[in-house]
């Protein structure tokens, strides 16, 4: 019985140990970190909401990540009259349609959307947003290693710089940006930090709420149990 | 029927006694009560696999009341909102976002729903391992079986209502398979679907068929399956028949009382439970990508087929029996006999009381070739459950044809290797 219930369990581990294709760089960053997701905020909102909507996140909601009303109206809200208004993209999706040849995809839950088994949403995002490289042969004039003949062009081309592909097929600084690539990494992990808790903004609160149910419910265990022994006390 | 105190009030209904004798007088309150629990006689020695029973019955009180609350904000529509994205997805999302406490019911929901398919496919193993299916509860079994694939009609039609490309995907690739009955095929799918492909129709009859048909069955064939084991009364890990020996009273030796014995049993596995639940509710909603599926993050696009199409985990066995089928017979395309074979690997369950010989219930004085096969069984159902998440392969097909042959051989062969095999004498009392 005992092998029995081993065979059981280890079939199914042995089998999801395998997999794994493209290579993702781990992305450094932290969704607790306060002040980088403010400043993914400001970067999600000049860069990406051009193309991109963000139509299930309401602005107020970026109150959250510890600004005044004011301070989103001034900084943030660009789309929007009123706080309460979702983020919508500035553009309209039949131009970009005609421009990109699809509209861009919303982003309110790309993070989520974009983890497999290569790695978490975030570390494809981190990825993606640094391997764009020049190739005359797209129509933008860009292209992705992670996301091969990619629609969208290289909107930090001017902060990252140019990158090119070499004959190794390994990504080369070809021409440099305003931002060295290690501050340029960093401004991509906060923006990809403001990504994944705009994925699910409550998701430190779930946590949090869950570490008291389960001590509430290690409580309700310990008086479970004296009840159920003391039942059992008679059961011969 | 203790209807005794009937006499007492048939003149005139007034309220002589206590409130109970009042209404005993009129529905069989305390008889229930008596019947069902305190003095229904279950066996003592019940072990870790009888909790999945009662937390069966506790998920499905989860999913009934988080999902009548999810009703409250979720929209069955397909059409395209103002900001381009389908209204059921947005709906989904404003649910988890702009509802208070939305995002924990639908947590509550979506992990429920594989939580049911774990504790429903252990309860089933339970009943497989000490022959609960046996005379004379091949009854209860099959009200058991017909639950089981209520379950799957519910989570499919559940599955497609957050509308995102797995829902929308996954959806079109089984009702894609009715059309390979022949003749009938191709109406029979445009029927089901109320459109050439998954549409608004399709969305609009899932969500009445997961919130109101499949429920009432659900409950209807639960209930009949609660009262015909408390008819025969529970089996038990040493399937031994506890009403063959009796005390004077008419009570069985090795029974207790359900109340209070296996109530206050149940409520420290209801809690154990509920630890493990919120566990991954609370730290890991998505289940590694297994309960919440990645891709159904992206809205439903017709115009865009993902690279792979999985069903969800719980699904995964019975559809890589359908892959596993790859040839054609009789002239009929190969996906009909794939669609015959997983039909099949559920509906051979409803067989097992007529498939057994064995003298013996158990699997503790069963001897050595059933619990070859049943071990044989349960790996190949891992296996085929893991392929079915994976693209299709040449491997992974072999496989998958091997252990669609073990699958369905732990069956069809038990007639002969149930009666051939060793066997201890089973004990008279249980052992505890």
């Amino acid at each position: 019985m005992k092998k029995f219930l081993i065979a059981m369990l280890c079939t199914p581990l042995m089998a999801f140990a395998a997999g794994g294709s493209v290579h993702l760089d781990k992305w450094p960053g932290s969704v607790a970190d306060k002040a980088a997701l403010q400043n993914g905020a400001k970067l999600f909102v000049n860069y990406c909401l051009n193309c991109h909507g963000a139509s299930y996140m309401r602005y107020n909601k970026l109150m959250e990540l510890g600004l005044t009303e004011q301070q989103v109206k001034d900084n943030l809200m660009f789309t929007a009259d009123k706080i309460g208004e979702p983020m919508r993209i500035a553009g309209r999706a039949e131009e970009q349609k005609a421009w990109f040849g699809a509209t861009p995809p919303d982003l309110t839950v790309i993070a989520r959307a974009r983890s497999s088994q290569d790695g978490s949403g975030a570390d494809w995002l981190y990825t993606y947003l640094r391997q764009f490289y020049r190739d005359e042969n797209r129509p933008t004039g860009w292209n992705n290693v992670v996301f091969e003949n990619v629609g969208m062009p290289h909107i930090f081309w001017e902060l990252q710089g140019e990158q090119i592909l070499n004959k190794d097929h390994k990504l080369e600084l070809a021409v440099p940006g305003k931002l060295p690539p290690k501050e340029y990494d960093q401004a991509v992990s906060d923006l990809v930090g403001f990504m994944v808790w705009m994925g699910e903004p409550m998701q430190e609160e779930r946590k949090r709420i869950g570490w008291i149910v389960l001590a509430f419910l290690s409580v309700l265990f310990v008086f479970a149990y004296k009840l159920k022994k003391e039942y059992w006390k008679d059961v011969k | 029927m203790a209807n005794t105190n009937f006499e007492k009030y048939k003149s005139d209904g007034s309220l002589g006694g206590n409130v109970l004798e009042w209404v005993d007088a009129r529905f069989p309150l305390t008889a229930m009560w008596r019947g069902h629990l305190s003095e229904y006689y279950a066996p003592k020695n019940f072990n870790f696999w009888y909790f999945f029973g009662s937390l069966a019955l506790l998920v499905l009180v989860i999913q009934i009341v988080t999902g009548i609350f999810l009703v409250m904000h979720y929209k069955p529509d397909a059409s395209l909102n103002a900001n381009g994205v389908p209204v059921a997805f947005a709906s989904v999302e404003y649910i988890m976002r702009d509802v208070p406490w939305g995002w924990m019911i639908r947590y509550m929901h979506s992990t429920g729903a594989s939580a049911f398919f774990i504790v429903v496919y252990l309860h089933m193993f339970r009943g497989m391992m000490y022959g609960s299916y046996r005379k004379p509860r091949e009854l209860t079994w099959l009200f058991g079986v017909g639950i089981f694939l209520c379950l799957m009609g519910e989570a499919f039609f559940g599955y497609l209502l957050p509308w995102g490309q797995m829902s929308f995907w996954g959806a079109q690739v089984i009702v894609n398979l009715f059309s390979a009955i022949p003749l009938i095929g191709d109406p029979l799918s445009i029927w089901l679907r109320g459109d050439f492909v998954i549409g608004d129709a399709t969305l609009n009859r899932f969500f009445s068929f997961h919130v109101i048909a499949f429920p009432l069955v659900l409950i209807g064939l639960i209930a009949a399956h609660i009262l015909a084991l408390h008819e025969t009364g529970s089996n038990n890990p040493d399937g031994v028949e506890i009403k063959a020996k009796k005390d004077e009273k008419g009570i069985p030796l090795d029974g207790i009382p359900f109340h209070p014995y296996y109530t206050v049993k149940d409520i420290v596995g209801v809690v154990v439970f509920l630890m493990v639940f919120s566990a991954i509710m609370f730290f890991a909603p998505e289940g590694g990508g297994y309960f919440l599926e990645r891709p159904n993050f992206f809205p439903a696009d017709p115009l865009k087929t993902p690279d792979h199409i999985a069903p969800v985990w719980y699904f995964t066995p019975f559809y890589s029996i359908l892959r596993a089928v790859v040839w054609p017979i009789f002239g009929i395309d190969a996906k009909f006999w794939g669609v015959v074979a997983m039909g099949a690997s559920v509906v051979i369950f409803a067989f097992l009381p007529w498939l057994d010989r064995s003298p013996v219930k158990s699997i503790r004085y069963r001897g050595p070739i059933y619990k070859t096969f049943l071990t044989l069984f349960v790996i190949s159902f891992f296996i085929l459950g893991y392929l079915g998440t994976q693209s299709p392969s040449y491997w992974g097909e072999k496989i998958s044809q091997l252990c669609s042959l073990i699958y369905f051989g732990f069956f069809l062969l038990m007639p002969w290797y149930s009666k051939v095999d060793k066997y201890r004498p089973a004990p008279e009392r249980v052992t505890g």
